[in-house]
């Protein structure tokens, strides 16, 4: 069993996902998989790539699903990646303490010298986040990307995960979840963010937010059909031209 | 704390160094053509990402881009030239020598251009060097030349410009930063994929309404906060009843129209004479209105002429003429074109289009957004304001594949018209380098005297013609082009018909060709509609002398996809981060509405095979058969250097080049100036892009605006700074229908008369889509699309080891209801079932479609082994081709004559007309798509398919330890 640290700092990093805005095109995931497999996790490894059976190493996946049914439904895109859980079951039931959740910044992490690859972590993940590299029997997951945020090789702007530096309908948003002034926080905050499955009570940092309620009518003071022009003589045609007979238009 | 007994406190390099150098070029995962930036790191592809600095995406990278790395380093990749050794279709092949291939090529090319240079069909597939590739098909003398968006998007590109100098697909973009209401047609993934997406990031977060049309919610319809599941085919009807709203209660634009349109122009109504229909104009040929004011004609270009709308006129000469803007607002006020006439077909209740019609008339007139920008109009009057109506559209693909597409594109566009939303703020706006006049003055080339043996064209092999003498045909009407382009059958196919090349090559109709040369185009797969019959035909031999009926093909491509096989020469060509490349203004650039830009590609590696760029291939195949743009006069190559070496030093005209920045000896200049020979390394410091941004009182009204057009027409846009007026009335189309009615020189044969009648209506008109029409639609019920995914483009993504792991396979998506009413459950099999053929697919259900459509992802499918993938492979066992049932020919009609399966005015390939019905398949039916084909053995020298793909392990912590698997 391993321990969950005191959070020293505070700081909660983390994701901030909007479901109302994503259109599903799987950018994030496939830069994460860009990034991450010559990263710290290198490799994320692909079997049989050419193959029947084609199954690699993903850190982010996007799934599209409908909910409700006939004119009720809608489409959700619905990206899924390790939510840095505040108590994240997948440490406590970790035997050799391979994996752990920083003290520091609540980032939960892998160390793949000391993993066994025994992959009780993915039983115990209810999000189904953690990714088996059975190529090198280890396991693997989204490290928030650690050796970006932090790097000083790369511009400050680009200090962010590779899968919110690339999204392209800007529904991803990272930063500290633990400070309610955060740019992220006051995102949930003020559209009311929310955490997946709370029932389970492992305190996801990663938040979503909502599709916002569409308007099917617009607004609903605005009018729902225009008026006819109706004739004002009996010399006028109903639907006729006479309406921009006499207009005085200039060039 | 405790943890666990090995107790190790794991030591993390938060700043590894990524990459040894940083090297910009452009992406070419699809066509949007968006910045990067590839981190090279010992020797290898470290990370390719979003150039922050372009204007294009803006630092973002799509699934695409991400995945550019799979790409590159394909087992599929071609090595080397190949020789046809085996049967055509079979991929047996002898490597050879460039020395060789481009010997036998120079020959093939030289002995036909030194007798018809027509018998060379020059194609080119998803190209973004068409004004090279062009152009060279005019040097060389064949007017048989065009590129792929003949069945891609030709009626956006020609609806757009005929009608107002521009067009939506990457020549226009919504003003995503203002507007308050959008109505998406047709679009699911498009050429402007990350604009795209930010935009509509934008605008949701800026509570604007974004309204799609789409027969299917996915992608950009799904996070619409109104999807309307149109029947296909139908948006030109709903359009038109939003007009016939507005119209009614008097919700126009009407000082907008006056001064920005041809509506208040005076048509001339003299049924049944030559000059029916057409426009009165005066003696130095300007089209006239009727002012108010003098209550007389006066010319109708005129600043402060009051030009009537409504009214019959009289003219000097005797002849009766009324405004345009009259037939368009008596037409369109017919209760024929009401929402209740038009809920049938659409299958989209009155009240629904009546509501639309409502909030757009709302947003543009009572929400009127001003912008205090000064700004100077074309007549030089300067105005203290922009005012803007905040609706914006934008369409695409569903609109485009219809055989009604050109008159629905321009409906689209009339309503903007009306609602005065073109080019204003919130509206649509142009890209530079439009709008352009409507149509441009540029024709196509190949009549009988334009072609010689040994002899350039003297014009560009595609245009726009503006009447019946533009077309190339023969007396009798006969079409001189092999894909039959500019002839009656399709009068303003302004890209070609690439899809109807194979089938007329191989029918010999109009003429045999001898050389059927090919780029990029998947045209044996993916890109035919038909795609075994044009097997057979790639294939077919004659009776008598055995040979080929095409009798040569050569083929270029980086890839070994399927045409390859088909191919008897094949130039292996690079992949995109190994060549230059050039996205010019000549051809599709990459502006926004508030800049002019253009980029290049810098080779970032070496090719590690030997392979060639086409572009350069092409340069020294055009030297060695002594084309006269390519050769100096001693006989020696003009560009030595290959493409790069042409991409500066080529001038189109005196001072105009491929590349409009950094231009003049000093590079101080740009649009127009003389070559210089620093160019390139110019684009590679600014990241390898070029951009002039607009300064702020150029940014709207450009068809109209003085600084604006002055600054196009110095930098070459347009030929002169005229104010550009948006052609709602189309006079060009009247004239080819007066053609049909037995006027003018040129005039259309008996058997396509009563088509051009119908169709070349000078204003927008709806009509049921030709395959619905010629069958009977109770057997054949259904409506069969397909659509791109976002994280994958055509045929080129299933090499790829990503993004194959994300459309490995496609399925058919039924409406759950219409899925139940035929007992059919996911993982079924079935067969969709239409006029021409039959295939099999594997049945998904979904609430999110038409309930009369079916559909699935394009180009996922593949014939076994192509792409050097497993013959096992997913894709070619579930994955499907919808392109099996798509006949490029219509139903014959009653002479037994078929069209081309293609809109009757562009001849765009209507893939979206497609009528099937579906079929449970039986139990005994195998688990597998058919038709199938023979398993493709791919090149001896093409690499084995790795097992397992570990790439990055040289860059990981093991690798860096020395103790590396």
């Amino acid at each position: 069993m391993t321990q969950i640290p005191q959070n020293t700092t505070g700081t909660k990093l983390g994701l901030v996902i909007d479901l109302d805005i994503c259109v599903g095109c799987h950018a994030c995931a496939v830069n994460c998989k860009e990034w991450n497999t010559s990263g710290h996790s290198a490799p994320l490894p692909d079997t049989d790539p050419f193959g029947e059976n084609a199954d690699g190493v993903w850190f982010n996946r996007v799934h599209t699903f409908e909910c409700g049914d006939g004119a009720d439904s809608r489409t959700v895109h619905f990206p899924r990646s390790c939510l840095h859980c505040e108590q994240p079951a997948c440490v406590e039931v970790c035997p050799t303490g391979a994996s752990y959740k920083r003290a520091e910044d609540g980032i939960v992490l892998v160390n793949e010298d000391i993993c066994i690859g025994c992959k009780l972590c993915s039983w115990a993940c209810p999000y189904g986040a953690r990714e088996y590299d059975g190529d090198a029997g280890v396991m693997k997951k989204c490290t928030l990307c650690i050796d970006r945020i932090y790097n000083e090789n790369i511009a400050e702007e680009e200090r962010v995960p590779a899968c919110v530096s690339t999204c392209p309908a800007n529904a991803r948003h990272f930063g500290d979840l633990g400070d309610p002034s955060s740019d992220v926080s006051r995102m949930v905050e003020d559209r009311g963010g929310y955490d997946l499955m709370p029932e389970l009570h492992y305190e996801p940092v990663n938040k979503y937010l909502p599709p916002r309620p569409k308007s099917t009518g617009y607004e609903e003071d605005r009018p729902r059909r225009l008026t006819p022009i109706e004739p004002t003589n009996e010399v006028e045609e109903a639907g006729g031209l006479f309406r921009w007979l006499d207009k005085v238009l200039t060039r | 704390m405790t943890r666990g007994y090995f107790d190790p406190i794991e030591e993390i390099d938060t700043s590894p160094t990524v990459s040894d150098e940083i090297k910009h070029t452009t992406c070419y995962m699809c066509a949007c053509r968006c910045g990067i930036k590839v981190h090279m790191k010992d020797g290898g592809i470290r990370y390719i990402e979003g150039n922050r600095d372009h204007p294009v995406n803006k630092g973002v990278l799509c699934a695409k881009g991400s995945a550019g790395i799979m790409n590159h380093y394909s087992p599929a990749r071609l090595t080397k030239p190949l020789k046809r050794v085996g049967e055509r279709g079979k991929a047996e092949f002898k490597e050879i020598e460039w020395d060789e291939a481009l010997e036998l090529a120079s020959e093939w090319l030289g002995d036909i251009r030194k007798t018809d240079p027509r018998k060379l069909a020059f194609f080119t597939g998803r190209d973004q060097s068409q004004a090279l590739t062009g152009w060279w098909a005019s040097q060389f003398g064949t007017p048989n030349h065009a590129a792929h968006g003949g069945f891609c998007s030709v009626n956006m590109a020609a609806g757009g410009i005929y009608t107002i100098g521009g067009s939506f697909w990457e020549f226009g973009e919504p003003d995503w930063d203002l507007t308050k209401y959008m109505l998406m047609f047709g679009v699911a993934e498009d050429h402007d994929s990350n604009p795209i997406k930010a935009g509509l990031s934008k605008l949701k977060n800026n509570g604007a309404k974004f309204v799609s049309l789409n027969p299917i919610r996915t992608g950009y319809s799904a996070i619409a906060d109104e999807w309307i599941g149109i029947r296909p085919g139908t948006d030109g009807k709903f359009v038109l009843a939003l007009i016939h709203e507005l119209l009614k209660a008097d919700k126009i634009d009407l000082d907008y129209i006056v001064r920005y349109t041809n509506l208040p122009w005076l048509v001339i109504q003299n049924p049944g004479e030559a000059d029916d229909g057409l426009f009165v104009r005066g003696i130095d040929d300007e089209p006239l209105c009727w002012d108010t004011g003098t209550n007389q004609a006066a010319d109708a270009r005129l600043a402060g002429v009051s030009p009537a709308l409504t009214g019959s006129f009289t003219t000097e000469d005797g002849r009766k003429a009324v405004p345009a803007f009259a037939l368009m607002a008596e037409r369109y006020l017919d209760k024929s074109y009401s929402p209740e006439a038009a809920e049938k077909e659409t299958g989209v209740p009155a009240r629904t289009m009546r509501r639309i019609a409502a909030e757009i008339a709302d947003v543009a007139f009572e929400q009127q957004i001003e912008i205090d920008q000064p700004w100077t109009d074309w007549a030089g009057r300067k105005h203290d304001k922009m005012i803007g109506r905040p609706v914006s559209m934008h369409a695409m693909r569903g609109i485009s594949a219809h055989s009604n597409g050109f008159h629905t594109c321009r409906a689209i566009h009339l309503l903007q018209i009306l609602l005065g939303s073109i080019d204003c703020p919130g509206g649509f706006r142009y890209k530079p380098p439009f709008p352009k006049a409507a149509p441009p003055p540029l024709k196509p080339t190949g009549k009988p005297d334009q072609i010689a043996p040994n002899t350039p064209m003297a014009g560009p092999p595609l245009g726009f013609p503006a009447g019946p003498e533009d077309l190339l045909v023969e007396e009798d009407g006969t079409p001189r082009r092999i894909d039959h382009a500019f002839s009656w059958e399709a009068p303003i196919a302004a890209h070609g018909m690439m899809h109807m090349v194979i089938t007329n090559a191989h029918n010999q109709d109009p003429y045999p060709v001898d050389l059927l040369f090919m780029y990029m185009a998947n045209m044996s797969w993916n890109s035919s509609m038909n795609t075994a019959g044009t097997k057979e035909m790639l294939t077919a031999k004659d009776e008598e002398t055995g040979e080929y009926r095409i009798p040569k093909i050569m083929y270029s491509d980086a890839y070994f996809s399927e045409m390859v096989a088909y191919a008897d020469l094949v130039l292996p060509d690079t992949t995109y981060l190994e060549r230059w490349d050039c996205v010019s203004l000549l051809d599709r650039p990459i502006c926004s509405a508030e800049s002019a830009a253009d980029s290049i590609r810098q080779p970032v590696v070496e090719p590690d095979r030997d392979v060639r760029p086409f572009q350069s291939v092409l340069i020294d195949l055009g030297s060695r058969i002594g084309l006269p743009g390519l050769t100096n006069e001693d006989g020696s190559a003009k560009y030595p250097g290959g493409y790069p070496d042409y991409l500066v030093n080529h001038e189109r005209a005196p001072g105009i080049g491929s590349l409009a920045g950094w231009r003049g000896e000093d590079g101080n200049s740009h649009g127009t100036g003389a070559p210089n020979k620093n160019q390139l390394d110019k684009y590679v410091e600014n990241g390898c892009f070029w951009e002039h941004k607009l300064p702020p009182e150029q940014h709207y009204f450009k068809h109209a605006n003085r600084d604006y057009l002055d600054y196009a027409a110095s930098v070459g846009f347009i030929g002169s700074a005229n104010q550009i007026i948006m052609q709602v009335y189309s006079e060009p189309l009247q004239k080819f229908r007066l053609a049909a009615q037995g006027h003018g020189a040129v005039q259309p044969p008996e058997e396509h008369r009563d088509r051009i009648k119908k169709y070349f209506d000078p204003m927008p008109i709806w009509y049921p889509p030709f395959e619905g029409e010629a069958l009977d639609t109770n057997e054949y019920p259904m409506h069969a699309l397909t659509q791109r995914p976002m994280a994958m483009y055509h045929s080129w993504g299933s090499q790829n080891a990503w993004l194959r792991q994300i459309h490995g396979t496609n399925p058919l998506y039924i409406n759950r209801k219409t899925a139940e009413a035929h007992e059919i459950e996911d993982g079924d099999w079935v067969w969709v079932i239409s006029h021409h053929n039959r295939v099999k697919a594997q049945a998904k259900l979904m609430e999110g479609v038409n309930g009369d459509t079916v559909w699935t992802w394009n180009a996922i499918g593949k014939q076994k082994g192509a792409w050097n993938l497993d013959p096992k492979a997913p894709e070619a066992k579930t994955g499907f081709l919808l392109n099996h049932v798509i006949s490029e020919l219509l139903p014959p009609k009653g002479d037994g004559f078929r069209y081309a399966n293609s809109d009757p005015v562009t001849g765009q390939a209507a893939w979206y007309d497609l009528r099937v019905r579906i079929e449970k398949c039986s139990a005994e039916e195998s688990a597998e798509t058919a038709p199938q084909f023979p398993t493709l053995e791919p090149p001896k020298a093409l690499p084995e398919r790795p097992g397992i793909l570990r790439y990055g392990r040289m860059y990981s912590r093991s690798a860096k330890r020395g103790d590396g698997q």
